[in-house]
């Protein structure tokens, strides 16, 4: 296969294979451990009994290949779980049960999930706006005074902490000049506009601290184009300088700002702790931390399988923008 | 009014005078050369015509008037309608001079935007217009490629075709053919004389290549160290050169009659390599870089190699070094088989710059064969190293000297001094002095002909330049798409060709002579009109 729908072909496969390893590596990782499986998964308060119901759900007594296959075929395929006294069925993408809450994993990810996506969703936004803004004026105006209070402002931005940040901007916006309400998460379903009033002051809080290293990545790649020689020859043709700047360096400059948005948005889905917590927003950070802290086994290598999921999605979309812009991708 | 009226002008970089009083014309239509080597500020002047310098932190003082616009003090706005409308540029680099994200039609119908009130649809379809005018074959449909899709050719093609878009008064064409081949390097100063002769539009040509000014322009202005040396009508100052320095530099050219002067050659084979094949990628994408070339190499014989770029010659000269396995074929030497490395066998690179690690002394670099080779006393390294130094015509002094204090023709000693550390019988040197002014260019090939005499070494002399070659190689291996096309004694090659792709490439050549050039430009424009 060549051209482009090769291209996409190959890639879509390897993301597939991308997927097979981590869940192969995630089930080995808290499934072939050692110690009681059935004991952990279950939690400290289970009785003999509810422990061996669950060995059997686990079917901890079949080979480990076996187990692998029967915990893919659910994610895929959907399975049903008894109980002991009565059979549910988990449709696909099943993940197990939780036993300490007694509730499906894919349905406790699916209640925190839109919460996080709404807040990477509406953070990614503001920080490429602001950090590739950033970027593209500091290398524009390289050397003057503009550049300076931008690099100072990247500067104090990568260094801030976000949680800093998070509560300063939470007490004067929220509390003293009381311009917004203190977040609260209200679901894009129900109100889509107290949706956004109420995210707006996580999004910007975490934007700012992420535009950072946006900022300085553009920066660095604009300087490297502007300084190529197909620029010169714009230059040299009469091409205005913003038309230069725009279209022909910042074109050049977005492959590694493309690869780094990937890994952002891919982490910051599971990972933004610290957001959720301070805003006080239900989403999949927060509910990792709790069960790892209850050590509810099945939740966690739900989420940590879904949060693998989104990095993996997130850098193939990516692989598939770079091939986009720039058609030698595709050749190589 | 002139078309160029450039007086006194002098461009500084910091303390560097890169252009010091320099003053000419170029009336309408006319072409003129400025010649140099690097360094000369011929380049620097280019940029001035369109006002490049701008904001670049260089001084610029005396006037330049182009086509009606006084460049010194005109407002962005005048700077930029002169550009692309009243003097376009054609760059070196073809490869690097468009913009790899847009197809090229793009670009040029870009350009006629900036400088006219067009639609877009009318300014891509005069784009296809001007690349059809180069030779673009079915510019249509090329007009949408995007530049890696085009040969070099063509893409010099297609920046040529920009620069006509908006029917300039005036073309400035620095160094245009340099990362060209031979043969296209022909094709394009052909293109440049015809849409002269139709548009009527100023010359300014910027080249090292007096050849290639010989066959393009009228008058040609040498420079040197930012300064004017002489300046006349073409054929005076190629033929009858009144300043010292242009005769240096026209001795230095190389000429495709002159022979080799005094030939070492033994019977002794010191290398032989037999049905050589190296294939590169995979499936539907493999392609034999080289594919069955046999040589024999003997001792104090130069063997060269010509060949258009693509044509295997660097990886013939790697396996011929072992630093690239054969994928079929042998290497000999010394009545045996080798695979891998052998000290016996060293190569000269064809960069100097990158070829020398710029973090270790040169004598360093020197003494890493030696080390390789299980030396282990210091004193004995040193007094070696240096001997090998003054042996290239550098000083024992250079040895705690790093690359960057060198130039070009100097580090490309270094790197021979490295290749004699090892005690060689042949060494392959891969284009060693393509990187290089022709005044250095005679000296290290003088270097490397002493050597030979002295040493009874065999060399294997890897180059694009025909003349080069010719000057020399005691029996010369033509190459073209991997394969041997022709091989035999110089003399008999360069007289008496017999393969039509060896003709097309002597005859490719620019001749010194303006004349000569003209006559075979109209025995190349011919065949066209048949």
């Amino acid at each position: 296969m060549s051209g482009f729908g090769g291209f996409l072909l190959r890639r879509t496969l390897g993301t597939v294979v991308t997927l097979l390893a981590i869940s192969v590596l995630v089930y080995v990782v808290f499934y072939a451990t050692p110690g009681n499986v059935a004991q952990i998964s279950c939690g400290p308060r289970c009785s003999p009994a509810q422990v061996h119901q669950v060995a059997e759900q686990l079917r901890l007594g079949d080979p480990l290949y076996l187990r692998y296959w029967h915990f893919l075929e659910g994610i895929v395929a959907g399975q049903d779980l008894s109980t002991g006294t009565s059979v549910a069925h988990c449709s696909a993408p099943c993940l197990g049960v939780s036993y300490q809450d007694d509730q499906q994993v894919t349905g406790i990810i699916l209640t925190k999930l839109p919460v996080s996506l709404s807040l990477v969703a509406g953070a990614m936004v503001l920080w490429l706006v602001i950090g590739v803004g950033t970027g593209v004026l500091s290398a524009w105006r390289r050397g003057r005074f503009t550049e300076r209070v931008l690099t100072g402002l990247t500067l104090a931005g990568w260094a801030t902490p976000v949680f800093v940040l998070g509560l300063v901007l939470m007490i004067v916006v929220c509390g003293q000049l009381q311009l917004l309400p203190f977040p609260q998460y209200v679901g894009f379903g129900e109100d889509p506009e107290q949706w956004a009033w109420n995210l707006l002051l996580p999004w910007l809080s975490f934007a700012l601290v992420e535009a950072a290293p946006f900022a300085r990545l553009t920066r660095a790649a604009m300087l490297e184009t502007l300084a190529e020689d197909h620029i010169r020859t714009f230059r040299a043709y009469g091409v205005s300088e913003r038309t230069i700047v725009v279209r022909h360096a910042l074109r050049g400059a977005l492959a590694p700002v493309i690869a780094l948005n990937a890994n952002n948005v891919g982490s910051a889905i599971g990972g933004a702790v610290l957001m959720e917590s301070l805003f006080g927003l239900p989403g999949i950070g927060q509910e990792l931390v709790h069960a790892v802290k209850v050590v509810d086994l099945p939740v966690v290598t739900g989420m940590v399988l879904v949060i693998g999921f989104f990095v993996v999605i997130a850098n193939a979309l990516a692989d598939v923008l770079f091939a986009v812009a720039d058609r030698r991708v595709v050749l190589a | 009014m002139s078309l160029v009226d450039v007086s006194g002008l002098t461009v500084e970089f910091g303390a560097l005078r890169a252009v010091d009083g320099l003053s000419f014309t170029l009336e309408k239509g006319a072409a003129l050369a400025l010649v140099g080597e690097s360094g000369s500020g011929k380049s620097t002047v280019a940029g001035a015509l369109l006002g490049l310098h701008r904001g670049t932190g260089a001084r610029v003082g005396g006037t330049v008037r182009v086509a009606g616009t006084d460049v010194g003090a005109a407002s962005e706005q005048e700077l930029r309608r002169l550009r692309g409308a009243g003097a376009a540029m054609v760059f070196q680099d073809p490869l690097s001079s468009l913009d790899p994200y847009y197809a090229v039609g793009d670009q040029i119908a870009e350009v006629l935007r900036v400088h006219g009130r067009i639609s877009r649809r009318a300014a891509r379809a005069r784009a296809v217009e001007v690349l059809d005018r180069v030779g673009i074959p079915d510019a249509a449909r090329r007009a949408r490629s995007r530049p890696h899709e085009f040969s070099g050719g063509m893409r010099q093609r297609a920046l040529i075709a920009m620069s006509l878009a908006c029917s300039p008064d005036l073309l400035i064409a620095d160094e245009p053919t340099t990362a060209l081949d031979v043969t296209v390097q022909a094709q394009i100063l052909d293109l440049l004389h015809t849409l002269r002769e139709e548009t009527g539009m100023g010359l300014l040509l910027v080249t090292h290549d007096v050849g290639v000014a010989a066959e393009s322009v009228d008058e040609v202005l040498v420079m040197r160290h930012g300064r004017q040396v002489e300046h006349g009508p073409v054929a005076d100052v190629l033929g009858r050169p009144a300043h010292a320095y242009t005769r240096a530099l026209l001795d230095a050219v190389p000429r495709l009659d002159a022979r080799r002067d005094t030939s070492v050659a033994g019977d002794e084979v010191v290398l032989e390599a037999t049905g050589l094949r190296r294939r590169f990628g995979r499936g539907r994408r493999a392609f034999d870089a080289v594919d069955d070339i046999s040589l024999t190499v003997r001792r104090g014989e130069t063997l060269g190699v010509v060949g258009e770029s693509g044509s295997g010659k660097t990886t013939l000269g790697r396996m011929l070094v072992g630093l690239l396995e054969p994928t079929s074929g042998t290497v000999r030497h010394d009545g045996r088989t080798r695979t891998g490395t052998d000290p016996s066998v060293q190569m000269v690179f064809q960069d100097p710059v990158s070829s020398l690690n710029p973090r270790r002394s040169v004598g360093e670099s020197v003494a890493d064969p030696l080390r390789a080779r299980g030396e282990k006393d210091e004193r004995a390294v040193r007094e070696r190293v240096t001997g090998l130094l003054e042996r290239v015509g550098l000083e024992a002094a250079h040895y705690d000297r790093y690359p960057h204090e060198f130039s070009g023709g100097q580090r490309q000693r270094v790197g021979i001094a490295r290749a004699l550390a090892a005690e060689p019988r042949v060494i392959v040197c891969d284009e060693p002095v393509s990187a290089l002014d022709v005044t250095t260019q005679a000296q290290v090939i003088d270097l490397l002909g002493e050597l030979q005499r002295e040493l009874g070494l065999a060399l294997v002399f890897i180059a694009h330049d025909l003349a080069v070659v010719r000057q020399v190689s005691d029996r010369v291996l033509v190459m073209r798409r991997g394969r041997a096309v022709e091989s035999g004694p110089a003399d008999r090659i360069y007289e008496q060709p017999q393969d039509p792709y060896t003709r097309q490439l002597l005859a490719a050549v620019p001749a010194l002579d303006p004349a000569l050039a003209a006559e075979r430009r109209a025995a190349r424009r011919e065949p066209a009109v048949a």
